[in-house]
């Protein structure tokens, strides 16, 4: 499967050998633990693993509330409550199942500035980041989806403000938003269909996710350095390379364990710190919060869906060359869309010869810049709409798009990046020193 | 140890369910009151509970309800733990519809208290987890994050932060409270100081205690499982400690055949 030389299966005893003929299981095992893996990662290439936990996480509780939950407007909230109160042990699977969604974002978002900042976007692994990204999507549509399930205030109000954001769509956003909701207002049909979906999503996500494995097996990781794995021989590849089992196994079960420590730290001590208190209350259509606010995880882009006012020039600017089809708040959901849209196309944004940040000295700052921004605009997403919070999320936003839209293509061309190690072996001897006597010997070839 | 793991956590989601909620009562004020159940290991004060059930139950049931919290649950361990007679005895002074009989009869443990009698009067089973004390710095959530969420806060300090000032709008007598949102609230002062008399004569009947009191029995109505929750955290967080230490081990031992000495 891997286009690195590496040893494959070998059945050995009988039976091996008649399941092999018949079905390869084993060595499609054998090859996808054997992975050749640079054996130059660092501890930002922990978090795949982190995130294939979670989503095993997250089914494996979800299945269990599923069990008790009742997805009616007038029981699933008391069924919320029945699952805290009288089933066993359902306070911490539902605590584990809300703040689970928390780390899937957190473990989310760290894997994906690793790969904006190490280029593992770029040529060969464009497949590998497009579905990955289409995997994020699908995860904000299957939290969102799962925030309005408990039926408190802030699921009710917010799946009406999110679906109303359909509903900005010239001239067929009205028949858009009724056929989501399946009404003309959020609820039962609404309620019904987005349990169904949420149960639904998960598995797409994980069917999914191995073709993101799969990509990524066929090209093999990035690292680092961005320097790819050496293949003319077998031999030289398995100096830059060590098997994902075990070396990585235990290297990733380690990480998880940390990165478990505090999750459990959250769930056992704070479990509703990441969520909003109105959602302990019921949803009543005739009270609308004072502040609707998404969960965290979505404040980034809830910050560039308000920015665009109808104050801002551009926004006029469209609504005057459209003929008013393009309206302010149109142009807000279309921005919200277009800033994951422009980091899906950051394969062909980026012109850099080289791949990793490392190596690239301007490009160092505005990437970190970048990660800054992030933070920014989640502050400025749950903060009111009001001077200087709008200000702040207008520049911030424009940030988001000037970075993949003008920085990365210009940084191509304008920048002098320095010079990556020829190979992967150089940099981890760089780094951990060579080993001793045998390394030596086949140091020389090849170079 | 915790709070600074936590703060790093809270920094790197990005600031952000305290910012969430602080627009709004930024200028009200909420005591921070020292709760026995806060902390790693705090734990439900039992005594605090049962007088807290009492303050319910002679003054605010009048108008508000707990639908979701069963009778039996009194008797809870890491609650208020009433004697199984005495729950008998509780909810036998309750009256509730059964469907099936088509008519009222006495409650038995295994019935939920009624819900509100007033259609203004909020249930009051997840008041304490359904506002928030406490707030920003500048939506920061920092201090929700070393103070809690300050829902049983906010609730005493409500019940305490009467100034006396009443006025009339729109038909409706409005009080002054400093804890409420925007300062004027349609709830009448429920509590003086001496509106009970407790069992244990050295329980203090203050104002502020008595706020107290029934501010942590509505945090046990609202988190009945917290105790249980707590330890299975401190279980789940030494396991795991344990678990990390022996796999950075393991995998120190794994990786150092493959790394050479450092020349340099």
């Amino acid at each position: 499967m891997s286009g690195i030389p590496h040893d494959h299966y070998e059945p050995k005893s009988d039976g091996q050998k008649w399941l092999h003929k018949r079905l390869p299981v084993v060595g499609l095992l054998y090859d996808t633990l054997m992975l050749p893996t640079p054996k130059n990662l660092n501890w930002m290439w922990i978090w795949g693993i982190v995130l294939t936990f979670t989503l095993a996480l997250q089914i494996i509780t979800g299945i269990v509330l599923v069990m008790h939950y009742v997805p009616h407007v007038d029981m699933a909230f008391a069924s919320v409550e029945h699952i805290m109160r009288d089933v066993n042990g359902g306070h911490m699977i539902r605590y584990f199942h809300m703040n689970g969604a928390s780390l899937f974002f957190v473990a989310v978002y760290a894997h994906i500035f690793r790969g904006l900042y190490y280029g593992s976007y770029k040529a060969p692994r464009e497949v590998t980041w497009i579905i990955g990204m289409l995997i994020y999507l699908l995860m904000m549509g299957t939290a969102f989806m799962g925030y309005v399930l408990p039926w408190g205030q802030m699921s009710f109000h917010g799946t009406a403000v999110i679906t109303g954001l359909f509903g900005a769509i010239p001239f067929v956003g009205e028949s858009i938003q009724t056929w989501l909701l399946g009404a003309s207002a959020v609820g039962q049909p609404a309620l019904n269909r987005f349990f169904s979906l949420h149960y639904l999503m998960p598995f797409i996500i994980a069917g999914l996710v191995i073709v993101h494995i799969w990509a990524f097996h066929t090209t093999g990781n990035n690292n680092p350095t961005g320097v790819e794995v050496r293949r003319t021989s077998k031999e030289e590849a398995e100096r830059d390379t060590l098997p994902f089992w075990p070396y990585f196994v235990i290297k990733d079960l380690f990480a998880l364990a940390i990165v478990l420590v505090v999750f459990m730290a959250v769930v056992g001590f704070m479990p509703n710190y990441l969520g909003h208190p109105d959602n302990y209350i019921e949803a009543n259509a005739l009270v609308t919060p004072a502040h609707i606010v998404p969960e965290w995880y979505f404040l980034p882009f809830y910050a560039i869906l308000r920015a665009f006012t109808a104050e801002v020039w551009v926004v006029q600017l469209a609504d005057f060359v459209t003929f008013g089809i393009v309206d302010a708040k149109f142009f807000g959901v279309l921005a919200m869309f277009g800033a994951i849209a422009v980091m899906a196309l950051a394969p062909w944004l980026d012109t850099s010869s080289v791949r990793s940040g490392r190596y690239r000295p301007m490009f160092k700052w505005w990437f970190g810049l970048l990660v800054v921004d992030f933070f920014v605009l989640m502050w400025v997403g749950a903060r009111p709409a009001e001077f200087p919070y709008d200000v702040i999320s207008l520049i911030a936003s424009t940030y988001w798009f000037a970075y993949f839209l003008v920085i990365l293509p210009l940084l191509g061309i304008i920048e002098k990046p320095m010079t990556p190690p020829t190979t992967i072996e150089d940099d981890f001897n760089a780094h951990y020193g060579k080993k001793d006597g045998a390394a030596d010997a086949v140091a020389t070839p090849a170079e | 140890m915790l709070k600074k793991l936590a703060l790093t956590t809270a920094v790197a989601l990005g600031l952000s369910a305290g910012g969430a909620l602080a627009a709004g009562g930024s200028d009200a004020k909420i005591e921070n009151y020292a709760f026995s159940f806060e902390g790693l290991t705090g734990s439900f004060d039992q005594n605090q509970l049962q007088r807290g059930l009492q303050v319910y139950t002679e003054i605010c049931a009048a108008c508000h309800g707990l639908k979701y919290v069963s009778f039996r649950n009194l008797s809870d361990d890491g609650g208020p733990a009433l004697p199984e007679d005495q729950v008998f005895a509780y909810a036998d002074e309750y009256e509730v519809f059964d469907a099936a009989i088509d008519d009222f009869r006495s409650a038995t443990p295994a019935d939920k208290f009624p819900a509100s009698a007033l259609a203004n009067a909020p249930d009051l089973s997840l008041m304490a987890k359904a506002r928030a004390g406490f707030h920003g710095p500048a939506g920061t959530g920092i201090s929700q994050l070393i103070n809690g969420m300050g829902g049983p806060e906010y609730i005493a300090s409500l019940l305490a932060g009467y100034t006396g000032e009443e006025k009339e709008e729109a038909g409706t007598i409005l009080y002054e409270n400093t804890a409420f949102p925007g300062g004027w609230i349609s709830m009448a002062p429920p509590l003086y100081g001496d509106d009970v008399e407790f069992a244990d004569e050295d329980a203090s009947t203050e104002l502020e205690d008595i706020a107290q009191d029934v501010s942590a029995f509505l945090m046990w109505t609202a988190e009945p499982k917290m105790m249980a929750r707590k330890q299975a955290g401190l279980t789940g967080l030494i396991f795991l400690s344990v678990l990390s230490v022996l796999l950075y081990l393991t995998n120190k031992r794994l990786w150092a055949a493959a790394k050479g000495k450092k020349s340099a």
